[in-house]
């Protein structure tokens, strides 16, 4: 019993540690946004003394910050409607119809999985200032779209090829077409899978810094990444002004996070964790 | 991004369809197919071709590219000193992921595997720098190294190192070590929440059938559950390693590749080019090796490793039939 006891000491202890090699660096930048530099070079594990609102502040009175995080809201959700409409249209066909070349090309999608925006990106930029689409938001959202296209449909594909066929004959006999079953009965039985994918292409959506820094040049449309990135070259000698920017860039994704655990989760895990 | 699909065991179900009712299927195929088909073609596989077109021309990038010189980019490349550090520091990367991080992402699912208090705690705090920018994460690390107000120097001092670690960043020598530290910190909880759900499907008779025969926790682990993680571990390298041959962001706001290109990696050599330099052809010339090394490591990857996950042969305890 004793040699249990210390073996789930150790257990608790180990994970402590983790924990905390995690934890600490959040916390010490939501304290140091708190702190001036003068208290983060003599204190930087201590609680601030005294508190210094004034970064946080300063930054949540300034427009830039809510107009980088409503864009990137704006975007993010322009990119999941999109991503998940289209891709839920092309999962549906490659689930339950036959025609020849189905599984190449739906091959061909799931080695989109494999292609970075690292790759495209100055193609995909001269491209889009081919199109006239460079300083546009929709120069970020239908790349987004594009590239988020294979995980969702492959992810889709699998979760409707798991609905009953039988759903889909006793609709045909009650007279709906393709269309009308798609949207009226496949989309609302699939809600589980539609949060899975639709959470996937938030978070792709809002960490993506390589495609909305080539295509924003002009600051009115900047994403959160760009900005914190900005903030940080433009304050460099001010170590608590970025950690408070740093902070609250980083709150909204925690708290999505917090809000959407299990889908992110079960999303990341699903297909993998079955081994 | 990082769900691949496994076939299923039993062969797909066929698509109900009979003759009388979808007499005409290609309309319906043609209409739900196209803004997929549109979109991907258009902006996924075009600049990809494009990519292939322009690595064999000298082009600055606008206009049309005019001077042709076939090869010459990919013959430059093989010889130039940068690319072949790129390589070095992906590979190094590649190392210290699956020799370092991922056997730690394993230990630590094992612990949470454990009725332990708190494990659902421990579980959302360990996953959570996963949902952050790799931005983010790069500008809160470049304070945390911050020579002087920087925690990290901070701790050192503490545990008597000294400045041992005063040039985390700074120093040619320790940049990818402090970079690796970054990474795992980012990434290690994502390896273990794989790890984690892969051992919870483990059906319990198993574990319990081998403490009856006699078997301690150190060989129940070694001949029951390690071979029942060996898909998952495998898609879990498979993901490390794509992600460090295609790292960009990190790295950029990091360190900017530097100092003296110490750190520079595949995509950040192609975005100095391309985008710095406007030496677009030769960046291209780069992208395409990008885009070669990961196509040809996938697909051996998938050909040699993953094919017998691929076909359920170990993998589906749950749903052998």
């Amino acid at each position: 019993m004793s040699a249990r006891a210390a073996r789930h000491g150790a257990l608790h202890l180990a994970s402590i540690l983790v924990g905390a090699a995690i934890v600490v660096p959040i916390v010490f930048g939501v304290l140091g946004g708190f702190k001036d530099n003068g208290q983060l070079f003599t204190n930087p594990f201590g609680l601030p003394d005294p508190w210094i609102p004034g970064n946080y502040t300063d930054i949540l009175g300034s427009g830039a910050f809510w107009r980088q995080a409503g864009n990137s809201v704006g975007i993010a959700i322009a990119t999941t409607v999109g991503v998940v409409g289209i891709g839920a249209m092309a999962a549906y066909i490659f689930a339950r119809y036959a025609f020849p070349g189905r599984e190449t090309l739906f091959t061909v999608f799931a080695i989109g999985l494999m292609f970075p925006f690292a790759v495209a990106i100055l193609p995909l930029f001269v491209l889009l200032r081919e199109m006239g689409l460079l300083g546009n938001p929709l120069g970020v959202v239908l790349p987004q779209i594009a590239f988020g296209l294979p995980v969702t449909i492959v992810v889709l594909r699998g979760f409707f090829r798991g609905i009953p066929p039988e759903v889909e004959e006793s609709a045909v006999l009650d007279g709906a077409g393709p269309v009308r079953f798609f949207w009226r009965i496949l989309l609302p039985m699939s809600r589980p899978a539609l949060g899975t994918v639709s959470v996937l292409a938030v978070v792709g959506s809002w960490n993506n810094y390589l495609l909305p820094l080539i295509v924003f040049n002009d600051s009115r449309w900047w994403t959160l990444p760009l900005g914190v990135q900005q903030f940080q070259s433009q304050y460099s000698a001010d170590t608590a002004r970025i950690l408070a920017y740093v902070t609250l860039a980083m709150i909204p994704a925690l708290l999505c996070y917090a809000f959407a655990e299990r889908q992110l989760v079960g999303g990341l895990t699903s297909g993998i964790g079955k081994g | 991004m990082v769900i691949i699909e496994r076939r299923p065991a039993a062969p797909a179900r066929p698509p109900v369809r009979s003759r009388s009712r979808r007499r005409r299927p290609w309309p319906t195929i043609v209409l739900f197919l196209a803004p997929a088909l549109l979109l991907f073609g258009l902006l996924v596989l075009a600049p990809i071709v494009v990519a292939g077109y322009a690595s064999l021309f000298t082009w600055n990038g606008f206009g049309v590219p005019t001077q042709f010189v076939g090869l010459e980019n990919f013959r430059r490349l093989l010889t130039d000193e940068i690319f072949a550090g790129d390589l070095r520091r992906t590979l190094l990367l590649v190392t210290l992921s699956i020799g370092i991080q991922l056997p730690f992402s394993l230990v630590l699912a094992m612990l949470l595997n454990q009725p332990l208090r708190g494990r659902r705690a421990y579980r959302l705090v360990f996953f959570a720098p996963y949902v952050l920018s790799e931005v983010v994460t790069a500008v809160l690390f470049t304070m945390i190294f911050s020579p002087n107000q920087g925690l990290a120097n901070h701790i050192t001092r503490l545990i008597g190192l000294g400045d041992l670690g005063a040039t985390w960043l700074a120093d040619p020598d320790t940049v990818m070590y402090s970079l690796f530290l970054v990474i795992s910190w980012k990434y290690f909880g994502f390896h273990t929440l794989l790890y984690l759900a892969a051992r919870q499907s483990i059906p319990p008779e198993l574990h319990d059938a081998a403490a009856t025969d006699g078997a301690g926790p150190w060989r129940a682990f070694r001949h029951i559950t390690l071979p029942l993680l060996g898909p998952t571990i495998r898609i879990s390298v498979f993901l490390s390693v794509l992600g460090t041959v295609q790292l960009f962001d990190m790295v950029w706001v990091l360190t900017g590749g530097g100092p003296i290109r110490s750190s520079e990696t595949l995509a950040v050599t192609m975005f100095q080019e391309g985008f710095k330099r406007f030496h677009v052809g030769y960046a291209s010339a780069i992208s395409m090796a990008i885009f070669l090394i990961s196509l040809f490591f996938g697909l051996l990857y998938q050909r040699f490793v993953l094919r017998r996950d691929l076909e359920g042969a170990v993998t589906t305890m749950g749903d052998r039939r």
